[in-house]
């Protein structure tokens, strides 16, 4: 044998080494697609999404209990939060060329329906979406395959009014960021304020990514109110509609939606945030706290936005694996209503392994979880949401509704 | 009472905004017209060189602010801007040599610098964004506000207020300062008068003994200036973010155009009817008009706010079609 084949042959032989290996690591791996705008408007809060969605599915692999001893993966891709195009071709990867059981995500209604319309539901596959809240997404057609733990923008509208009712606020403007979440979440505000008796003088758009937003703020102005609603994006039109409208005097009092909650918001704006109120999905009890320790534990922010529904989404899909018995697709949507509500044992944040063996055992399961989820109608959050002031530069809780 | 209420209202959110983003459009026109002007052709790259400039200037602010420099109540970026218009000109200077020297002596058509220069815009663009990043950035410190809002009511006795904030001062005065330098420096100087007779008569300015090459260099160091401070002032003003720098070169060139495109003082004029037209036609009106003792039932605004990029583009073909040279007969596209 030459030289030259042996090496040949060596190199074949490690190939296939290789290869073997690859294929026994498979075997023991269940991959779960995390899907979530690491760029783009709310590229500050995805980081502690994915985080808390990974957490979710290290304490599942760390229990040793699931499945026949079987490693769940998190395979992280971008939605980009405002490309479709970009997003769905993520998914695209996550489902065919990674070969994901199940993916945790997308974080804004647009991409979030793009995705499920063009990828996850033709092929099957459960998303569970930890922040998604347009209204539309409770009637697209998804063969039951999409699931959020973030309750519908619907609900959103009806908590924000009782809070500025409380509050004796009687006519508002509104500013909202010009796309699905943005339009679903004013409309649904607007008629619950206007059914409550306030009155709304403008509902305006505002697009993100601009550089100046004093025009968008003179028209507001003009119309006036009470104080201004800003539902949009912290990183993005929001924060700036409201420098402009600080800037210029134009309002100084706030009601934000749940995408404006963030500490960045405070940093850009300063002392001129005081008395803002506003809302964001969010529960107290037992579930919230056990989320808090583990998830400072490990080094993420538990008050960031969302991270509780993460965890939560990632936990349901594991769970729903654990009470199908397999990582089959359709399997785990089948199974992802039994664990999500009653009847059967509560699990909170943190107790994955107690209902991981209790659904081995043959049992069931009501998981609570980190934001007391309970799915209602197609599979969308019930939703609490906590209402919070800006009081001395800092988020103060007032209380839950 | 009510008259001065309603000017006070009509100052705060059309008059000063729009004098501001005037004078910023006008000095980047100022920069498309000079080039059109003496090099012959529409560069595309201009929004790009005023990012790239920005961003110099931004790097060097920063750099400044963690050494502790500060220049008290004004923002530090002016501190840093003679580096930055240093760096896009020298930015400027490369660019021309290394491609529109080539075509000049090829003595190409013009719409192939036009597309050259497309070709530099993607390039400096990618260079901005892959040094620091398609995010915004603010970067004015010093005061905020030459007169706020409360203070001018607390002062006036008013029920409106008027907020003047310092980067808008700071515009205008710089804008000021910057045009009556430009204008005698064309006016007056040899060179400049060099560039006006190249301009003019290129073939008769190269028989009296004008070295082309000179003039091409002086040119491109006023514009990339110009786009320097041009882009300076608007990140001051508002905010820096590549994206909005490249998405500025539609309203500067629609200035330019409305203006005499090849005409300074064009230019200038350009620039204010584009921002005014923007934020009037955008304005609602609503608040105005009731200091004024009408009960409008509706906001009163002519075009939502969504339009405004609209009315850059209209205007643009208003002139193209109605008067191709503009308001002082410049040249035709």
């Amino acid at each position: 044998m030459s030289f030259a084949t042996s090496k040949l042959l060596a190199a074949s032989v490690a190939g296939a080494a290789l290869l073997a290996a690859s294929v026994v690591a498979q075997a023991q791996e269940v991959k779960v697609g995390v899907i979530l705008g690491f760029t783009g408007p709310l590229e500050s809060i995805t980081p502690g999404m994915g985080g808390s969605a990974e957490l979710a599915l290290k304490e599942v692999n760390d229990s040793g209990l699931f499945l026949n001893g079987e490693t769940l993966v998190p395979v992280r891709a971008d939605s980009t939060c405002i490309d479709a195009a970009a997003a769905t071709a993520a998914a695209e990867r996550l489902i065919t060329s990674e070969n994901v059981a199940a993916i945790m995500g997308a974080d804004c209604s647009g991409v979030t329906i793009a995705i499920a319309n063009n990828v996850a539901v033709p092929n099957g596959v459960v998303m569970v979406s930890p922040s998604a809240t347009s209204p539309a997404l409770t009637d697209i057609e998804d063969n039951d395959y999409f699931f959020r733990t973030a309750p519908s923008d619907a609900r959103q509208g009806e908590v924000l009014t009782e809070v500025l009712t409380s509050n004796d606020i009687t006519s508002v403007a509104v500013s909202y960021t010009n796309n699905d979440y943005g339009k679903g979440f004013s409309d649904s505000f607007v008629a619950a304020f206007e059914a409550a008796g306030g009155t709304v003088t403008i509902n305006a758009p505002h697009d993100d990514g601009k550089g100046d937003y004093s025009a968008e703020v003179g028209a507001l102005a003009a119309a006036g109110g009470d104080l201004l609603v800003v539902l949009g994006y912290v990183d993005q039109g929001g924060v700036g509609i409201i420098r402009a409208a600080v800037d210029s005097g134009a309002f100084d009092r706030f009601a934000l939606g749940d995408g404006m909650y963030g500490q960045s918001l405070i940093d850009a704006i300063g002392e001129d945030l005081e008395g803002t109120v506003g809302v964001i999905p969010g529960a107290e009890g037992e579930g919230s706290e056990k989320f808090a320790e583990a998830a400072s534990a490990a080094g993420l922010d538990p008050s960031s936005s969302y991270t509780g529904e993460s965890y939560d989404a990632a936990a349901l899909i594991a769970l729903a694996m654990q009470k199908a018995g397999s990582a089959d697709r359709t399997a785990i949507r089948d199974a992802l209503l039994e664990v999500a509500n009653g009847p059967g044992e509560p699990i909170l944040a943190g107790e994955l392994a107690k209902g991981l063996q209790i659904l081995k055992d043959g049992g069931d399961i009501d998981y609570v979880g980190a934001t007391n989820v309970e799915l209602i109608g197609p599979g969308e959050a019930a939703g609490t949401y906590r209402e919070y002031i800006v009081e001395n530069g800092a988020y103060k809780t007032v209380g839950f509704r | 009472m009510d008259f001065l209420n309603a000017l006070v209202v009509f100052a705060n959110f059309v008059f000063i905004p729009g004098l501001a983003y005037g004078a910023q459009l006008a000095l980047g026109a100022l920069g498309v017209t000079l080039i059109y002007g003496i090099l012959r052709f529409s560069n595309f790259a201009h929004g790009d060189l005023m990012a790239f400039g920005t961003m110099l200037t931004i790097l060097v602010t920063w750099w400044l602010m963690s050494m502790g420099v500060t220049l008290g109540p004004l923002p530090t970026a002016l501190l840093a801007l003679p580096i930055g218009i240093l760096g896009a000109v020298a930015m400027a200077l490369l660019i021309d040599r290394w491609v529109f020297r080539f075509y000049r002596q090829q003595k190409s058509a013009g719409i192939v610098f036009v597309m050259a220069s497309v070709g530099v815009m993607f390039v400096l663009n990618g260079v901005v964004r892959l040094i620091i990043g398609p995010n915004e950035q603010r970067f004015a410190d010093g005061e905020r506000f030459l007169v706020t809002v409360r203070g001018f009511r607390e002062f006036t006795g008013l029920d409106e207020g008027l907020a003047i904030r310092l980067p808008i001062a700071i515009t205008l005065v710089v804008a000021v300062v910057v045009v009556i330098a430009l204008f005698r420096f064309l006016n007056y100087s040899r060179t400049g008068k060099a560039m006006r007779a190249y301009s003019d008569n290129e073939d008769l300015a190269l028989l009296s003994g004008i070295n082309p090459d000179r003039v091409v260099m002086v040119t491109w160091i006023i514009a990339a200036s110009l786009a320097t401070i041009a882009g300076v002032l608007y990140g001051l003003d508002k905010s820096f973010r590549p994206f909005t720098y490249f998405q500025l070169l539609l309203p500067i060139f629609a200035a330019a155009i409305v203006g005499g495109i090849g005409q300074p003082l064009g230019a200038i004029a350009g620039g204010f009817v584009v921002a005014f037209s923007e934020v009037t036609l955008t304005y609602a009106y609503k608040r105005v008009l009731e200091y004024l003792g009408f009960e409008p039932a509706g906001l009163v605004q002519l075009l939502s706010t969504e339009y405004k990029f609209a009315i850059s583009f209209v205007i643009l073909v208003l002139v193209l079609l109605i008067r191709p040279t503009g308001i002082f007969r410049g040249r035709v596209l």
